[in-house]
């Protein structure tokens, strides 16, 4: 059948119609394997600075003498992808926690802790570390979706013994 | 000038408090940023323009908190917080904020 004049040919209709879908399937691979990779990377990290530990205390008990003390910061601006976006209209009908975004706040703050940790390499303890959380942008209609988490702690270097 | 959050120089003695001191920044990103951002948006995963321009902005309301705290003869901020909002769509404000004091 020929195409009317104002009409689109029937192959570019449905390439038309199924965009949306196209995305979303991008979207949901991509995201996939950004998450995979950057867990990976995160645990790697992690293992890396088990040993310095970031505490939310203030003091510790037999604190050894402090050499140096200064502020650190990290922060990390992370989004949520379509799929996921698309996913949380459902959950938000029915109720009940969303996975897919709690899973994208975790790896901001867990982020967020390990670049804080990385920016001062020689310490020996993190004090009052703290974490802040907030939306860039509310993420409504045409805004972008995402939050910041910032992270920050006094670096502690312990005095060493005379060498 | 030393500056951290907890609520004293470790190490150090205190010997005068000046009071609060803070600086404050509200930044927008470019439009530029802003598109590339919202590609980003489908796949997911960090948005390194905002995390820069967050990064820059804390840098000035910090600098801004360090310039008052210098004009009072402060040598260090104590107990320094940060917060975030969101003015508006596309702006974020950093607010900085701690004791300005001074130690021997």
């Amino acid at each position: 059948m020929e195409p009317q004049p104002g009409e689109l040919p029937q192959g570019l209709e449905i390439l038309i119609f199924s965009i949306p879908f196209l995305v979303l399937l991008l979207a949901y691979i991509t995201g996939k394997v950004i998450e995979k990779r950057h867990y990976a990377n995160i645990h790697d990290r992690e293992e890396n600075w088990v040993n310095i530990p970031a505490i939310t205390g203030k003091h510790l008990p037999d604190l050894p003498a402090v050499a140096s003390a200064e502020m650190v910061v990290g922060s990390v601006v992370i989004s949520v992808d379509h799929f996921k976006r698309f996913l949380s209209g459902f959950r938000k009908i029915f109720g009940g926690e969303m996975k897919s975004y709690s899973s994208v706040i975790d790896r901001g703050r867990r982020e967020a802790i390990l670049r804080m940790k990385e920016s001062s390499p020689e310490a020996d303890l993190f004090l009052n570390c703290r974490l802040e959380t907030s939306s860039v942008s509310k993420g409504k209609g045409k805004a972008v979706g995402c939050a910041e988490v910032l992270a920050y702690a006094t670096a502690v270097r312990f005095e060493r013994p005379a060498e | 000038m030393t500056l951290t959050n907890l609520e004293s120089v470790p190490g150090r003695s205190i010997v005068e408090h000046y009071g609060l001191v803070q600086g404050s920044t509200i930044r927008a990103k470019h439009v530029g940023r802003d598109l590339m951002a919202g590609l980003k948006n489908i796949v997911g995963g960090e948005l390194k323009g905002y995390t820069e321009l967050m990064r820059e902005a804390r840098q000035q309301a910090t600098d801004r908190m360090v310039e008052q705290a210098g004009e009072l003869g402060a040598n260090a901020i104590i107990n320094i917080r940060y917060t975030t909002t969101s003015v508006s769509q596309g702006a974020a404000e950093m607010l900085a904020y701690g004791t300005a004091v001074r130690w021997e």
